[in-house]
């Protein structure tokens, strides 16, 4: 799912309640991909360009623009999106939540999962690591924005570091994955080394390469 | 009280009929009272196995509409007076079934019976979720055949999520029933080991039945293999099955393969 940030003139202003909005709740963008609505925005803007990098600056993730005219210059960056009438049905509520004063706990950051996690289910958590005390079947699927535990067979799709965390990794204790991928970075199968399949495994990024290693 | 029982497999044609029959059949001579219900609307094959296909009146989508009162649906078997068929209509699809219908019929059932085994159709769609929907415990007929395995798994995934009891936040029982061993192949390695498939879908096993002549033929004669047959190695494992359901625990025995005159030459040699 995407957000969509549409806005609106005077621009100013509406940099201004979009910060204020921020300071509210600082981690509503992230990891979240945005599409930049700019229809609303009269033809004689001047720099819209400097507008997306602002936006980009305050950490929004900016994925696609919609409504741009063609006379602007310097969106090159920023491809047009051709939605097919998928346009989002209503504004979202932005929740108001407090500036944590100390880093959340552990346990609002992990997922732990004490069964096994059968063919055709799929297990997602975003904010944070995902622990399975058990095997993850064969067409089962495990995403976490953080990294992947499993203590038992890996038998399924194991993608952590979904929300761009190159340095999440997976842990299993028996290798026998369908598919590994990290921050977008993907293994299948076939692509293993023979000699790891059936071990205890841990897979990481190194620069854009997925590197396999056995843990003992 | 009455158990409900819902024999499923996700895959077809590994054995779900054949063995609620026999169950239904093995637990009924034990003296218990037990109906089979037919859940495969659309392709009702339950009744041909039981051997009742000539004497179905009413079914079971005639009682979830209310066209008809259940004892006028259920059929008593010939051989065995506590057991019953609760036959499924050949004539309508899936779709007829409503939840609210089969919610009544079950508990209808549960107070004239002991055990209530409803055979599911194959599938993971409407038919099968509603046939388990019900149910304490759970049967799932497995081949020793990877796709089998799979597909079981997804369907123990759906009794933890999808059930009245998953619903509750309660725990539901679940057996493993190996059918279509072949210890040939299994020797020669053709087929998944019985300790892979236990580790696979960790779940407790609830016996071994052989793949065998004798439940072809009895299918075909409309007769459970527990009776027609009752001393044949897959009859016994699924009597034995049955005493585990009511909670007896016995060593499950890997059927070994019965060799032949040159076999046990060769065996005999080779030890010599």
């Amino acid at each position: 799912m995407a957000l969509v940030l549409a806005p609106e003139p005077p621009v100013r202003d509406w940099l201004e309640s979009l910060d204020s909005q921020i300071s509210r709740s600082p981690s509503f963008f992230a990891g979240r991909p945005v599409v930049l609505d700019l229809g609303a925005l009269p033809t004689e803007t001047p720099d819209v360009a400097g507008l997306l990098r602002t936006l980009s600056e305050r950490g929004i993730r900016i994925i696609g623009t919609e409504g741009a005219h063609p006379s602007w210059q310097g969106l090159e960056a920023w491809a047009p999106l051709h939605a097919n009438g998928t346009r989002p049905a209503r504004p979202i509520d932005v929740p108001e939540e407090p500036v944590p004063a100390t880093p959340p706990s552990q346990d609002g950051n992990s997922l732990l999962i004490d069964q096994p996690v059968r063919s055709g289910q799929s297990i997602a958590f975003e904010r944070g690591d995902i622990t399975i005390m058990g095997s993850v079947a064969s067409g089962a699927e495990v995403i976490a924005g953080g990294s992947i535990h499993v203590y038992g067979a890996l038998r399924g799709r194991a993608i952590a570091g979904l929300t761009g965390n190159s340095r999440a990794r997976i842990f299993c204790r028996k290798l026998e994955a369908e598919l590994l991928a990290i921050d977008g970075v993907y293994q299948t199968a076939d692509d293993m080394a023979p000699a790891l399949r059936g071990k205890p495994v841990q897979a990481w990024l190194a620069g854009e390469a997925m590197m396999l290693a056995k843990l003992d | 009280m009455a158990t409900v029982i819902v024999v499923t497999s996700g895959k077809g044609g590994v054995g779900k009929t054949t063995s609620t029959a026999a169950l239904g059949a093995a637990l009924a001579q034990s003296g218990q009272n037990v109906v089979v219900v037919d859940f495969d609307v659309g392709l009702r094959n339950l009744d041909l196995v039981m051997g009742a296909e000539r004497r179905v009146v009413f079914d079971l989508i005639n009682v979830v509409q209310g066209d008809a009162k259940l004892p006028q649906a259920l059929i008593r078997d010939k051989r065995i007076d506590t057991l019953s068929l609760l036959p499924a209509s050949q004539t309508r699809d899936k779709d007829a079934l409503t939840a609210e219908g089969v919610t009544r019929v079950i508990s209808e059932l549960r107070e004239k019976f002991d055990w209530i085994i409803c055979d599911s159709p194959a599938g993971i769609e409407r038919g099968a979720t509603l046939a388990m929907h019900h149910a304490d415990a759970a049967v799932v007929v497995t081949n020793p055949e990877v796709s089998s395995v799979r597909d079981s798994d997804r369907i123990i995934g759906m009794l933890d999520s999808k059930t009245a009891k998953a619903e509750r936040g309660e725990r539901m029982d679940k057996h493993l029933l190996l059918t279509r061993y072949d210890p040939a192949r299994a020797t020669r390695g053709e087929m998944l080991k019985t300790e892979d498939v236990l580790e696979i879908l960790s779940i407790p096993l609830l016996g071994i039945i052989p793949e065998s002549e004798e439940v072809l033929r009895a299918s075909n004669l409309g007769t459970p293999v527990t009776l027609g047959s009752p001393n044949s190695a897959p009859a016994k494992a699924y009597i034995e099955a049955a005493r585990r359901l009511r909670g007896e625990t016995l060593v499950v025995s890997i059927p070994a393969e019965r060799r032949g005159f040159m076999g046990r030459l060769f065996g005999r040699r080779a030890v010599a």
